[in-house]
This record gives C-alpha cells, sequence and structure tokens, in this order.
C-alpha cells in the first residue's frame, strides 16, 4: 500500500506557482472577450476645483469612441460608493465628479472607445473649465477657522471624533515621576501592489446577467456593494476575482471604477475594460496610515508605564473608501502593545483633506499602533537612562495572565513576550552587538541597535466587531467528488498568500490522500458560497478554521458509512494512505474509494442517509487572536551621507502553529520589507496646496533589492486557543514589526549626537541635516 | 507599418501603429499575455524581456524599434515541456507570491546569469535594481538566481 506523507507542517512548494512562472495565469488585463472596448479616465489635476463646464463634443466625435461620460450624464442614475463605517459626516461619493473636484486625480469623465490608444486620444481632447480654489493638504489645519471646506454641507471638515475617555489616566499623570510628552507621525503611504487596480464587465442583456472580473480581496462584498449601487439583483451580478496581483489592502475596497465600467458595460451592451495605470494607481487607490499622534506617558523612575494618553489626528483624505474612518480605532485601542499598562485614553480626530482617502493598508492601524507602543518603551529608556530591553521587560503583560484583558477592552488570546524577546537577543547575542557599537563609536562609527516587540490583533471577530457589510466570519465548503478527490471552495480569496497550498495540505492531511488529490477554488461568487475575504491576516486563522468544519463533518459522514462496512464504530476510525482505518490497528481498513462509493449511493448502505459528500460552513470567531514577537535590527549611519545601512535583522515572530514554514517565512520577508520602506524610504506627499509630488515610481520610492537587507527569521510558537489548528495569523506581523525595530535602531544610532526623535521616512536627507544640526549645536 | 519579428523563435510580421509599444504588442497582437504591465515608464521591471538576448522593458520600447529583432517572453523560458531552471528556482524557493512581477524578474535574471554564471548575493542584489517586488522583500528572489546558477553551471559541467 502506498504511504501518503503528511503534508501539514512541512516545506511544502507551492500549488499556485506553475501558472505563474510560465506566463500563464490570467490577471484582470489577461481576460480576453470578444467586442471588448476600453475605458479611459480624464482625471482632475487640481486638488481642489469647481466644474464650470466639459465640453466632451471634440471627444464623441473622435475616431473610435463609444461613450463619453461625465458626471451630469450619471446623476441621479447610479448610487455612490459606500463607507460601510460609522462617522459623523459621510458624503456623496459619486463615481464622476458632480459639479466639484476634491483631490488630485478625482475622476471627472470617462471616454470608452475600441482600443486603450483611441480612448485616450479622445479623453486628451476634452476641454473641462475649472474654477481652482483653495485647497488644504495638512491635517492639523483643516479645522481651522477659514480653512477650505471640502463638503459644504458640514459646515467644516470633521469626519467624525472618537473619544475613549478614562480618567485614570489623568490620575496618572499627576502622580507619576516623570511625564513624557511627543509627537510621532505615521506618514502617509501608498500600498502599491505590483497589479495596478483594474476591471472588466460584460454585461448580457437577455439573461440581464452583468459579469466583472476586478482586482479584488473580497469578491463577495464587491458583489453586494456593486449590486447596491447600479441597482440590479445580487443573484444577477457575478464578480470573479482572477489572478491578482497584490493587494496590501488597497484592494480590501470598492472603487468607483468598478462601479463605472458596469455601468458602462450594460449601457452599451458590450464588454468594457479599464486597466489602471500607475499613476493613476499612486493618486487615486487608497493610501494608508497618515496619523499624527500627540503622546503623554507617565512613568515611575524604574521605568514602569502608568498609562498614556494619546490625541490622533487621521487624514481621511477628501471622500470616505469602504472602511476609510474605522482604519485609526484599532491604533488607539492596540496603542498599549504588549504591556500591562493600567490605564489608556484617547481621542481620535478624523479630518477631510484634499488628498485621496486612506484606508486598510497591510497591518491597517496596528503598524501605527507598534509604532507609538514601541517608541514610547524606547523613549522611556532614553529619558530615564535605561536599557530598552529592561524597560521591555518591566512593562510585558506576563506569560500566566492569558487570556489577557486589556484596559482598551481587547481580550489577547495567549502570548509569551519573554521568551521571543530573550530568543532574539540570543540570535544577535545582545550584549556582544552592546559592545561592539560602543567601539564602533569610539571610531566615530555610529551604530544603533533597534529593538521592537509588537503584538497586533488578527482574525477579526465576533463580526459585530465589525461594521455590518464586512463581518468577521468566514464560509468553506469541503466536497468529496466521486473519485475520492477533494474540491475546497473557500471564501477568501488570496492573492499571493498561497491557501491554495496551505488548505490543501490541511485537507489531504484530513482524509489521509495525496496534495495532488486536492483542488482549492477561490473568487468566484458564481461557484463559492458566499464569503467574506482575505485581509486582516485572516485567511487562516478564520479561512481554515471554516476549513476545518467542512472538512470534519465530511470525515463524520464518511466514518458513519464506513463504520457499517467494517462494524467498528466510527469514533475508532481514522483516514490514512486513502483508506478508512482501525485507529488501534491500521491494518484493518478498507479503501477510501469504496467507502465513498457508498456515500455517492452506488450501493448506499445506510437506509435514509442523503447520498453525496459536501458540507459547507461558516466559522465566527469567538474573539481575535494576537500574533506577537520581537524584532531586532542592527543598522549603521553614516553621517557623511545620512545614509542607513543594515549590518544586522532579526526577527523572531510567533504565529501559532504553523501550516507552511515556507509561506511563513515569505510573509515574514514581504511585511518586513514593507515595514522597513516606511522607517526609511517611502512618503506619500503632497504639497501644500494638495498637487501630489509622488505621482510616480521615480518619486515614491518603493524600495529594490539593494535597500533591503538580508532576513534571519526564527519563531517560538504559542498557539492560540480560538481556532481547531491553534494558528494566529502571519500576513501583517513582519509590517508590524519591523517599523519601530529599524526606527529605534537610527535613534539609537544618533543617541550620542543628542538627537531625540526624528519623524519617518528617514531618508539620507533628513539624517544628514540632523546629523549636522546635532553637531552644530 | 509593418513589423518583422521573432518572437520566442517563431517568426511574426504584423501591421501595427507606429506608436505600438512592444508590451502591448506582445500582449495584445501576439497574445502572449505573460508579459505584465506595471508602471508603463520603465521604473518597475514588470515587463522586462529580453531583446536580442539583453533585458530590456518593453514599455518602453516601440514594436517598431524592435523590427527585425528577436524576442524572448516569460512564454519561451520552458523547453521542451521542462522548466527553465530559473523558473525552478523560483517555484523551488517561493520566490514569488503575487506572481505578477515574477515574468520580468525571471528575464532580467536570465540576463543576468547570461553574463555570469556564479553571482554574489550583491551582484544579484544589483543585477535586479530595475525591477520592483512588492511581496517578496527579495530574499527568496536572490535564492531563486542562486538556485538557478547553481543548476546551470552544473548542466554546462562547470
Amino acid at each position: 500500500m502506498a504511504v501518503v506523507p503528511k503534508f501539514v507542517g512541512e516545506r511544502i512548494k507551492r500549488r499556485e506557482d506553475p501558472r505563474l512562472i510560465s506566463g500563464t495565469a490570467t490577471y484582470v488585463d489577461d481576460v480576453r472577450l470578444p467586442g471588448t472596448l476600453a475605458a479611459v479616465v480624464l482625471r482632475s489635476p487640481y486638488p481642489h476645483a469647481r466644474i464650470n463646464s466639459i465640453d466632451v463634443a471634440a471627444a464623441r466625435s473622435a475616431p473610435g469612441v463609444a461613450a463619453v461620460l461625465t458626471g451630469a450624464d450619471l446623476k441621479d442614475k447610479v448610487g455612490g460608493i459606500p463607507c460601510v463605517a460609522p462617522a459623523e459626516h459621510i458624503p456623496f461619493h459619486p463615481l464622476l465628479a458632480q459639479g466639484k473636484v476634491r483631490f488630485v486625480g478625482e475622476s471627472v469623465a470617462v471616454v470608452v472607445a475600441s482600443d486603450a490608444y483611441k480612448a485616450q486620444d479622445a479623453a486628451n481632447l476634452i476641454e473641462v473649465d475649472y474654477d481652482p480654489l483653495d485647497a488644504v493638504s495638512d491635517p492639523e489645519k483643516a479645522l481651522a477657522d477659514g480653512a477650505p471646506i471640502l463638503h459644504e454641507e458640514f459646515g467644516n471638515n470633521l469626519v467624525t471624533r472618537a473619544l475613549v475617555p478614562n480618567p485614570a489616566v489623568d490620575e496618572a499623570i499627576a502622580k507619576a515621576d516623570k511625564v513624557i510628552k511627543f509627537r510621532i507621525v505615521n506618514q502617509r503611504l501608498a500600498p502599491v501592489p505590483m497589479e495596478p487596480r483594474g476591471v472588466l464587465a460584460d454585461w448580457h442583456q437577455a439573461s440581464g446577467h452583468l459579469t466583472v472580473w476586478t482586482s479584488t480581496q473580497i469578491p463577495h462584498l464587491l458583489r453586494s456593494a456593486l449590486a447596491a449601487v447600479l441597482g440590479l439583483p445580487e443573484n444577477r451580478v457575478r464578480v470573479i476575482a482572477p489572478e491578482v496581483g497584490g493587494g496590501f489592502g488597497a484592494k480590501l475596497n470598492f472603487y468607483r471604477e468598478e462601479a463605472l465600467v458596469g455601468y458602462l458595460s450594460r449601457m452599451l451592451g458590450k464588454p468594457v475594460k479599464w486597466i489602471e495605470r500607475r499613476r493613476e494607481n499612486l493618486a487615486t487607490t487608497t493610501h494608508g496610515r497618515d496619523q499624527i499622534t500627540y503622546l503623554e506617558v507617565p512613568v515611575k523612575n524604574d521605568g514602569t508605564v502608568l498609562g498614556i494618553k494619546a490625541k490622533f489626528i487621521c487624514d481621511m483624505g477628501a471622500y470616505l473608501q469602504l472602511l476609510t474612518p474605522a482604519i485609526p480605532g484599532f491604533s488607539g485601542l492596540m496603542m498599549t502593545g504588549c504591556y500591562k499598562i493600567p490605564a489608556t485614553s484617547f481621542e481620535q480626530v478624523m479630518v477631510f483633506t484634499n488628498k485621496m482617502a486612506t484606508d486598510a493598508y497591510r497591518g491597517a492601524g496596528r503598524p501605527e499602533a507598534a509604532y507609538i507602543a514601541e517608541r514610547t518603551m524606547d523613549m522611556v529608556a532614553l529619558e530615564l537612562g535605561l536599557d530598552p530591553v529592561e524597560v521591555r521587560r518591566r512593562n510585558f503583560i506576563p506569560k500566566d495572565a492569558f487570556p489577557y484583558a486589556t484596559c482598551a477592552g481587547l481580550v489577547y488570546d495567549s502570548g509569551d513576550y519573554n521568551t521571543a524577546l530573550n530568543k532574539a537577543l540570543e540570535i544577535v547575542d545582545y550584549p556582544k552587538i552592546r559592545a561592539e557599537q560602543a567601539e564602533a563609536l569610539k571610531h566615530g562609527r555610529y551604530v544603533g541597535i533597534g529593538v521592537a516587540s509588537y503584538v497586533e490583533i488578527c482574525g477579526i471577530g465576533p463580526s459585530v466587531m465589525l461594521p455590518p457589510k464586512v463581518p468577521g466570519w468566514e464560509s468553506a465548503t469541503v466536497r468529496m467528488e466521486p473519485d475520492s478527490r477533494v474540491t475546497v471552495l473557500t471564501g477568501i480569496s488570496p492573492h499571493g498568500q498561497g491557501q491554495e497550498t496551505t488548505f490543501a495540505q490541511m485537507a489531504a492531511d484530513a482524509f489521509g490522500i495525496d496534495i495532488d488529490d486536492v483542488a482549492v477554488v477561490h473568487g468566484d461568487t458564481a461557484i463559492v458560497q458566499y464569503g467574506v475575504g482575505t485581509f486582516g491576516s485572516r485567511g487562516l486563522s478564520v479561512g481554515g478554521a471554516a476549513l476545518m468544519m467542512s472538512v470534519s463533518k465530511v470525515q463524520d459522514k464518511l466514518k458513519k458509512i464506513a463504520s457499517t462496512m467494517m462494524e467498528a464504530p466510527p469514533d475508532q476510525l481514522t483516514f490514512a494512505n486513502r483508506t478508512v482505518a482501525l485507529k488501534s490497528d491500521a491494518t484493518k481498513s478498507i479503501p477510501l474509494q469504496a467507502v465513498v462509493d457508498a456515500a455517492y449511493g452506488w450501493k448506499m448502505p445506510i437506509p435514509g442517509m442523503e447520498p453525496g459528500l459536501d458540507a459547507t460552513s461558516v466559522f465566527e470567531p469567538t474573539g481575535c487572536t494576537f500574533p506577537f514577537g520581537t524584532h531586532i535590527s542592527v543598522v549603521e549611519v553614516d553621517p557623511d551621507t545620512g545614509v542607513v545601512k543594515f549590518l544586522r535583522y532579526v526577527a523572531v515572530d510567533d504565529c501559532g502553529n504553523i501550516i507552511s514554514p515556507l509561506l511563513v517565512a515569505g510573509q515574514v520577508h514581504g511585511g518586513i520589507a514593507q515595514g522597513i520602506a516606511q522607517a526609511l524610504y517611502e512618503e506619500v506627499v503632497y504639497d501644500e496646496n494638495g498637487q501630489l509630488v509622488t505621482a510616480t515610481l521615480m518619486d515614491y520610492a518603493a524600495p529594490r533589492a539593494q535597500m533591503l537587507p538580508r532576513y534571519e527569521l526564527a519563531h517560538t510558537v504559542t498557539p492560540s486557543p480560538l481556532n481547531p489548528m491553534g494558528v494566529k495569523g502571519v500576513g501583517e506581523a513582519g509590517t508590524i514589526g519591523s517599523t519601530p525595530c529599524v526606527v529605534n535602531a537610527v535613534m539609537d544610532a544618533l543617541k550620542p549626537l543628542g538627537v531625540r526623535h526624528i519623524d519617518m521616512p528617514l531618508r539620507p536627507e533628513k539624517l544628514w541635516r540632523a546629523i549636522r544640526d546635532a553637531k552644530k549645536a | 507599418m509593418r513589423v518583422n519579428l521573432t518572437v520566442n523563435g517563431q517568426a511574426r510580421s504584423d501591421e501595427v501603429e507606429p506608436r505600438l509599444l512592444l508590451v502591448h504588442y506582445l500582449r495584445d497582437v501576439a497574445g502572449l499575455t505573460g508579459t505584465h504591465v506595471g508602471c508603463e515608464s520603465t521604473l518597475c521591471g514588470a515587463c522586462t524581456v529580453l531583446l536580442d538576448g539583453k533585458a530590456v522593458k518593453s514599455c518602453t520600447v516601440l514594436a517598431a524599434q524592435a523590427d527585425g529583432a528577436s524576442v524572448t517572453t516569460v512564454e519561451g523560458l520552458a523547453k521542451d515541456g521542462k522548466f527553465h531552471p530559473i523558473q525552478d528556482g523560483f517555484w523551488e524557493e517561493h520566490g514569488l507570491q503575487c506572481g505578477y512581477c515574477t515574468p520580468g524578474m525571471m528575464m532580467a535574471a536570465v540576463d543576468l546569469l547570461s553574463r555570469t554564471t556564479n553571482p554574489s548575493e550583491d551582484e544579484i542584489r544589483h543585477a535586479l535594481e530595475g525591477n520592483l517586488c512588492r511581496c517578496t522583500g527579495y530574499q527568496h528572489i536572490i535564492k531563486a538566481v542562486q538556485y538557478a546558477a547553481e543548476k546551470m553551471r552544473a548542466a554546462a559541467g562547470r
């Protein structure tokens, strides 16, 4: 008998890869339908302007043009783009500007033509008469008297104000040995998935069906939103997320163009495709972060942190996308990090500015929180003359305190922060590198060591924690086919994460079959039961839990049938090597195929049992998982150039049990890269008039291979009690740990010069200036 | 205008607009959608192909400029149903996640390996600096190139 190996926990090459490395994968722009028309969007060059008139006559009569639409053509014919998160002021968010533009890149008109070249030619012929208005790009000025108002109906630029007061913080401030005050900025970032957005819509007139291929992380949620905006029944709309070239939160959304292209296909009765260009991507795909935080931290002289009082100013941009005002909440809730801090309070002021909307970007609120917590720990160490490692140890939530209820009201599932910290310290040999640092300084070399112990929140649920249209549950169907191979339909929508592999590993082990005997299907609302999608590191911890629920339902049915065939109780049976076998004696077995034959009714042994072998389940988490870890980086800052060079980068992450070590490494690497990018390189820059400065990849510094270090990874394993696999999620961990780790290292390097804090990104020019100024003083 | 070129070993002759970009020619005329467009401005490298054996960004080459040339795309890497060592390397070392940058990244790596058989990590990072990857943080890509280099050296008996 062939022995089928175990797959969970092993280094398994991805099942997704053959199509991707052969160039035969199908991304949206690779879908070819006969007669497809191309759409090009004309966008505002102004951050804030009144539209007096739009002359589309020349465009309409240009060669190959099928349609030209402006905001006036759509008025009252389609809905607006929804924001499902609560806010005091939610403006109407049109598909094309209605009388006014509010950010650079806002869609003003759309041209549909026989190909994209002709559509662009025609778009160039549209004359828009704008009256430029004053713009506001600084969120701290948005609420000032006399600031230009984006949405006149609200009378000011306030989106919403969130207040989580706690008088205990003020008491702590009053009795503290010292109160440390500082301001830090989580700058605006662009997610930059390598595949920009893209949409293809195909209206079928006779059946009244709309099929939409779109580069999204949430095909089902998008179907609901799209049907509502276009006024179509949901069962007549099919959304397909084909191969998706990265999302990072930017595709956890519903965009103007998705609705626009659907509308145009229906209007023209032809397939219409719109493919985003990189300039559009940088200007009109959601940005992330953009929070300014004022902190007051009462401490005791021994480094004990007694509280954190925070005021956030959060830049929401000009309109609200799906979850825009929901993101900052996670920063407030998670800003105490891994620490037993008895009192916190925060106020968040969210404002409109003449910029693209912010929304989820890898980590979504938690990188900001970890940055606050970990810069706070280093500030405390600096102010009190303590070692940053000691300050962390003094404040850690102890291992025996889990499940731990934070003062912000979250319950951390499990954790062992000190062990992860110790492991990272061991790997870098902390005493040795501190000695080397001191030695280097004697020779005028500025070496810095940065430590960040992070905790984050994943697999967010139960659903009441989230806005109603973006729930926390996930679905999965498991079907054992008549040939005893397994099809998994999952409601998540992976776009690089690799669940076609990890879910196959799990299902294969559960049924004692080969991984090649499992097919994982996702991303098509006509095939897959309603689901939620891939974001917030939830794929495995929530989607995988739903998978295992369905797996065990199918297992139960197989065991029940096999038990009559083997005359053994079902609970004595197990699956191995394509057989159903006795747990106690594997030689007593029957072929899995024989049981499947019976289940499909060829010769059903249990009268009255429903034939077939499939089960659909929904997993509603009872709580969130909290992955954690410690990252340590060693850097050297060149005082003559301000360039930061990495000497070491060590990451110890705890994501609970590991299903696929190779894929976990990939997630951590990519996460660290994006976190380092925030620390050192990237920033979406709008000038003071609201003009977008970083509109190309020449100006927006997404890091290249030479700009990043070699990562040294290790893990501790603290299973989560909240799902059957004991997993926590790993998609965002790297991003969350790495940003403060690197900033702390650079600040540590510059500590001998008296530099206390520099806001990110720590680009050479900024560091060079700080070093020059410090030396002058 | 008419262009004559060889794509993945096959001679083609097509009528194109003079302004047609090579990447659009490959994708829309030749039907080879494995080459991706990531920035239309030479900055991301997703569209990298080999033009007469040298890596170029096909989003900033006109189809007309490729007249008379030989172009190799990702679809031309595998031979006789077997993956090229660089493809094996990316698969083996988890050198890709979303896969969008991968074809261009592999073509840039093939160009490097045609010039040097045993590149150092620094040389690989330098050679790939024109190609952006947002998923992997590059480390597994570097291992993938090293894997391919080793296989290619072994195959060449070096």
